[in-house]
């Protein structure tokens, strides 16, 4: 389990500053990795240098003089090749190392932060996800974190390169300071052009991400409505919306690439610039009788040699404004706070438990202030009672109930279980007796066993302790029992495979009764203590509505049960009915006190017998599910939603 | 339960690597344009940068070794001369940079827009058997790795092979010898390249599939946020993410492995012939075929020379990433349009409510059981249907048929006496309308919701949200009341897939769309979710306002839906049972009478 970090992710300072904490946390994470990496590239450096150096020792000591018709010089010629062999095979397996454990590093690094990005999904509240396109969170955990690594793979070789350099400066100011100054002018310069390079860089890099990020949207959200953009036939349209932003993309990126074309080929005249300049130095002291032809020649190649080197650099101060951005996204994510506070206490009920709202206020801030969704909400629902809450839309019933799952918390005051704060009890406990069945009914895409159970086929605890639970191995027969009571037995006894048949992603090949009734079995199979149905059975017939509230009933077990509903079928099941405007509790009663009493509740009851009668309140389809008329199991329903 | 999974999208492009970039080049042509005088001025680059070696000859042989003593004037004349090649080569250089990165951000903008548009051509049955998540990856991230792959390394990939064409014709000039040495020594990289190279290509081609996987875990734990929560089912998404996650490193960390050790294999033959030319060049120097000027020079050329060798081994592997990338998008574009236009389309036929027929029609998954069998339903102009039937039964199905989402597998679907297939789909979904059950909102302002659904010449893209007929839509739809109620009316943003309005509101957008949509035939799968009374009225006004006067067949999930119609059709099991006005298949003794008895038995 993940404590919460101690300090942020999120990189502060200076440009410099930031990149070098984000490099360091990077080499942190993975020491040996590291070590191995950056070892095998410091030889990879010093290698280098000695290809020079013996070419240059060559040169003097064996091309020259054997050219000039020495024997013994022509003697050392197998000598030579034999110490440059020995150094090729340094050289490829320092290179091999360095390849192959830097990416290693960079693939390490880049499941880290997933890891992270994903906990922090399943961590943060409702409000959170509500504020997030998905999208933008898909990216954050894709392309955001291949961004933020990419630094990671040419770092190494950038450290080896240091090696290299601080080797050579070493040999060439032993054997020339005049060559010397000569052979590393161009560093300086290299350096400034590296840092013009990604001061440019840096604002087009991160627009272009920004873009990517939103061209990815879009094609989210065209994909989505797919079914609506074939049924109108806009396609043209929608490629048209895609097609503006992926433009604006593709300008970004050639902005990109321009910077780019102007930085490379400058980067990569130097060295040659630079090996002109040593021989014309090198001459002038080869006359002065300084030094020989061979440390001239050693010189000079080694600039050749430096020519990808140096690149190195670009490569990483290149990657680091497009690292930085991609980290920053990771880290908005990963120091994201708000992750409702997990309590200690456990909590074990036994059948039903009491439910109390105490002076709750909950509101949320918007641009404009405050906007209050439940207000003064002082409510007590004795154990195994059934409870309708019923209101217009917008009357903040849904974020009433969902402070009973504890899917928010309140502002002020506390919502209580068989009299414990719900902030104080245990996740784990809370998600294993308090259900909630949401409108939108999910669907994982697994079997249906796995979408009724939930179960955690490794019980070990999961990352904020509700994972793995002391219900594991729900029995088949339980998850037939949920089933039944739900009224799905029968659909699932027809699928192929019955409980382990694969639901597909979302769900789509179930109709949405179906749907809803299946995240009702998900409830019910755990015998909750408190089961909160928020408009849950919206497309389910209300005779099934009935029955199942009824099966549920006479269960030895019956639980207490908070009900939005749209339907007086429903409300009517109900032993009271609590009538909620505005976020507050108007009044509340019997069915038959509220109708007496309360105006506002009495326009809202009428105007849904009057709309019952008119739609004589049936579902057909879901009426044929309930007298079990063959129905057959290829169910050609779906993906229509 | 998944259905068609045989008609699915190929996984991606099983081409090999020239015809990908064949097939690549003719979706977007715009990569070879202008490519003669790219490629020139890339000649031109790669000659600027073997001066230097050159020079390096030059310097050895007439200044430093030249006789009577090192002659300085010369070799600053020399240096001078070639630092201004150097200089001129280096402005190519930029030139072709600019130019590639135009074309290739061109032809990748068309590549995404095509497949974009793909994905939306295809087939209602084709798409479903993708998942969501790595259908946006095809045309996002698969074209960013081709897009950065460019930025950081394609465009290095062209003057890398031009400037081994020039140091090669170098090379042979100062000592052919030599020269044979160097190419025998990359012989046997160049016989085991190709095949360490496809063997890349399949470890990047699974990076990316493990990569969309991953998408796919991370995007449920991001849209069932809300159950995962209810349920405490953290722990059990956060295994499967971790395996997700875990399975991407493992694939990535064997792909780089076999790119390092290819790129030190590399490294090695590189210089083991520059070992060689030393020990061989001595000799043919001794032997007086070479200068050591020259001799040296070579060796600065073989650097030349391995250099792009070496960085086009590397780009190569990257460019086996890119490609597997572009692979998977050009898979999306081979993925055949089940539901094509006809070659030969009549003329359009006049708007007015259409007279719809199914004659014989059948119909089935690939390789499933048939879902419609032998259907004969006859909608007269301006007439309504209802279809009845158990979940499953086949009814949206139907509905699915004349609204041309698939063909029929036997039988034909007729639109005013027109086989549906004849009509071009422009023309047919301009008169034929399917409206889903719960329709689908954009994040955006209610008015750019519901104006959503204007179509026609004049109107084909970006409908503006402030066009009268919007307003006028919810006027004739008596919507009004409801609009002025919202905070900003019209201009209300209604959230992602319009999270911000109810259910029954969500319903109502899709009807005012619907209505500006205007078609002749209507096809209205009916929602299901009960909703908040006020908004139920409303909900049965505007149907009202919309189905007048147009041809209309309904998926009725409920009675009183079908009591209203003109003509109710009964499907069983994939068979039209029964077919009639309500009151008389209620007299009639049939599955329809059965169940209309079953439900007034119920008690509300």
């Amino acid at each position: 389990m993940p404590a919460p970090a101690p300090s942020p992710m999120g990189l502060s300072g200076s440009a410099p500053r930031r990149a070098t904490t984000l490099i360091w946390r990077g080499l942190r994470a993975h020491p040996w990795t590291y070590t191995v990496a950056i070892g095998t590239s410091a030889v990879f450096g010093a290698a280098t240098v000695a290809v020079s150096r013996v070419l240059g020792w060559a040169t003097d000591e064996v091309v020259v003089p054997a050219l000039a018709g020495d024997d013994v010089a022509q003697g050392r010629i197998w000598w030579a090749g034999a110490v440059m062999v020995l150094v090729a095979i340094t050289l490829a397996l320092s290179v091999a190392g360095r390849r192959i454990f830097a990416g290693l590093g960079y693939a390490q690094i880049q499941e880290d932060h997933r890891l992270r990005v994903t906990r922090q999904y399943l961590r943060l509240p409702m409000t959170w996800h509500r504020r997030h396109p998905t999208g933008q969170l898909l990216s954050n955990a894709g392309a955001d974190v291949e961004a933020a690594t990419g630094v990671f793979n040419p770092f190494p070789f950038a450290l080896g390169v240091v090696v290299m350099l601080v080797v050579a400066a070493v040999m060439l100011f032993l054997t020339d300071v005049w060559l010397a100054f000569a052979a590393l002018a161009i560093l300086p310069v290299a350096i400034v052009v590296n840092l013009v390079f990604q001061r440019r860089m840096s604002p087009a890099i991160a627009h272009a991400q920004q873009l990517r990020a939103e061209v990815a949207d879009i094609a989210h959200e065209s994909f989505e409505a797919a079914t609506l953009v074939t049924a109108l036939g806009t396609q043209a349209r929608e490629e048209a919306r895609f097609a503006a932003r992926a433009g604006e993309l593709a300008r970004a990126n050639v902005h990109v690439g321009v910077v780019r074309a102007f930085f490379d080929p400058i980067i990569d005249v130097l060295p040659g610039l630079g090996t002109l300049l040593v021989l014309v130095v090198g001459t002038v002291r080869v006359t002065e009788g300084a030094i020989g032809t061979g440390d001239v020649v050693a010189a000079a190649y080694l600039l050749t040699l430096f020519s990808v080197p140096v690149r190195s650099f670009g490569w990483v101060l290149g990657e680091l404004p497009r690292a930085l951005v991609g980290y920053d996204r990771v880290a908005r994510v990963v120091d994201s706070r708000g992750a409702l506070p997990a309590g200690e206490l456990p909590w074990h009920p036994h059948g039903a438990a009491a439910v109390a709202f105490d002076d709750v206020t909950r509101t949320v801030a918007t641009t404009h202030g405050h906007h209050v969704l439940v207000q003064d909400v002082d409510l007590q629902v004795p154990a195994g009672r059934t409870v309708a809450i019923v209101g217009a839309t917008g009357s903040g019933k849904t974020s009433l109930v969902q402070l009973v799952a504890r899917l928010d918390d309140p502002s002020r005051g506390a919502v209580t279980v068989d009299g414990l704060d719900l902030r104080d009890v245990r996740p784990a406990d809370l998600a294993r007796h308090v259900a909630f069945v949401a409108q939108q009914a999910f669907v994982f895409e697994d079997t249906v066993r796995g979408n009724v159970t939930l179960a955690d086929d490794d019980a070990a605890p999961g990352p904020d302790g509700t994972g793995g639970s002391d219900d594991a191995g729900t029995s088949d027969d339980d998850v037939w029992e949920a089933l039944r009571l739900a009224r799905l037995d029968e659909t699932v006894a027809a699928l192929p495979g019955g409980l382990d048949a694969r639901l597909g992603e979302r769900g789509a090949n179930l109709s949405g009764g179906q749907r809803q009734r299946l995240a009702l079995a998900r409830a019910l199979v755990r015998r909750p203590s408190v089961l909160v149905l928020d408009d849950a059975t919206s497309a389910v017939d209300p005779r099934i509505e009935q029955a199942i509230l009824r099966g549920l009933r006479e269960r030895g077990d019956a639980p207490t049960v908070l009900l939005v509903a749209y339907r007086m079928s429903s409300v009517l099941l109900a032993d009271e009915v609590v009538h909620v405007d505005g976020g507050r509790v108007v009044d509340r009663g019997t069915h038959a006190e509220l109708l007496a009493r309360d105006a506002g509740y009495r326009e809202l009851a009428t105007a849904y017998e009057r709309e019952s009668a008119r739609r004589e309140g049936a579902d057909w389809d879901e009426a044929l599910d309930l007298v079990g008329s063959g129905s057959d199991a290829r169910d050609d329903d779906g993906g229509v939603a | 339960m998944s259905a068609g999974t045989s008609t699915g999208m190929s996984p991606t492009s099983t081409a090999s690597v020239r015809a990908t970039l064949r097939h690549g080049l003719r979706v977007s042509p715009e990569l070879a344009q202008g490519l003669t005088v790219t490629i020139l001025l890339a000649v031109a680059a790669a000659v600027g940068r073997v001066l230097v070696p050159i020079a390096v000859q030059q310097t050895v042989d007439t200044g430093i070794l030249a006789e009577g003593g090192p002659d300085t004037a010369r070799v600053v004349t020399l240096a001078t001369i070639a630092a201004i090649g150097l200089l001129l080569g280096a402005a190519c250089s930029a030139v072709v940079n600019i130019r590639l990165f135009r074309s290739s951000e061109a032809g990748l903008l068309t590549l995404r827009r095509r497949a974009f548009r793909h994905v939306h051509d295809l087939s209602v049955l084709t798409r479903d058997t993708e998942r969501r998540g790595s259908l946006v990856s095809r045309v996002t991230s698969d074209v960013d790795t081709i897009s950065l792959f460019v930025q950081w390394g394609g465009i290095m990939l062209l003057v890398s092979v031009l400037q081994i064409g020039v140091a090669t014709v170098l090379m042979a000039v100062y000592s052919w010898q030599l020269t044979l040495i160097v190419y025998l020594g990359f012989l046997p990289l160049a016989l085991v390249l190709p095949v360490l190279q496809k063997r890349v290509n399949r470890r990047y081609s699974f990076v990316r599939e493990r990569y969309g996987a991953m998408l796919g875990a991370v995007s449920e734990a991001v849209v069932g946020a809300e159950t995962i929560r209810a349920y405490g089912a953290a722990g059990r998404t956060q295994r499967r993410i971790d395996g997700s996650v875990s399975g991407t490193r493992r694939a990535m960390v064997r792909a780089q492995n076999l790119v390092g050790a290819t790129f030190a294999s590399g490294v090695l033959v590189a210089n083991l012939v520059l070992a060689a030319v030393i020990v061989l060049g001595t000799h043919l120097g001794v032997a007086g075929d070479v200068s050591a000027g020259s001799l040296l020079a070579f060796l600065f050329l073989v650097q030349l020379f391995t250099g792009p060798v070496q960085m086009a081994t590397e780009i190569l592997n990257e460019l086996q990433n890119a490609v597997a990338g572009w692979r998977r998008v050009l898979g999306v574009l081979e993925t055949p349009v089940e539901v094509a236009d006809p070659a030969h389309a009549g003329a359009p036929s006049p708007r007015a409510a259409a007279h719809v027929e199914l004659r014989g029609v059948h119909f089935a998954y690939p390789d499933g059981p048939p879902v419609l069998q032998d259907v004969d339903v006859v909608v007269p102009a301006g007439s309504s249907v209802a279809v009845v039937g158990a979940t499953g039964s086949g009814k949206t199905t139907i509905a699915r048929l004349v609204a041309r989402f698939m063909d029929p597998t036997d039988g034909a679907v007729l639109l005013d006496g027109t086989d549906v297939r004849d009509v071009r789909l422009e023309h047919l979904r301009r008169r034929v309308v399917l409206v889903p059950q719960e329709g689908f909102l954009f994040d955006g302002t209610l008015a750019e919701n519901i104006a959503y659904g204007l179509r026609g010449e004049d109107l084909a893209l970006h409908p503006s949200p402030d066009d009268p007929r919007v307003r006028a839509a919810i006027d004739a739809l008596g919507l009004a009341t409801w609009v002025d109620e919202l905070p900003a009316g019209l201009a209300t943003p209604v959230g992602q897939r319009g999270e911000s309005l109810s259910a029954g509101e969500r319903q109502l957008v899709a009807l005012a769309r619907a209505y500006l949509a205007d078609a002749d035939v209507l096809l209205l799968d009916e929602a299901t979710s009960a909703v908040d009374p006020a908004t139920e009225v409303r909900i049965a006004r505007a149907l009202g306002g919309l189905t007048a006067g147009r041809t209309t067949i309904t998926i009725a999930h409920r009675l009183s839906t079908a009591e209203a119609a003109d003509a109710v059709v009964v499907v069983d099991r994939g068979r039209v049972v029964q077919h009639g006005h309500h009151d008389e298949l209620v007299g009639q003794d049939g599955p329809y009478a059965q169940m209309h008895a079953a439900w007034m038995a119920q008690t509300r």
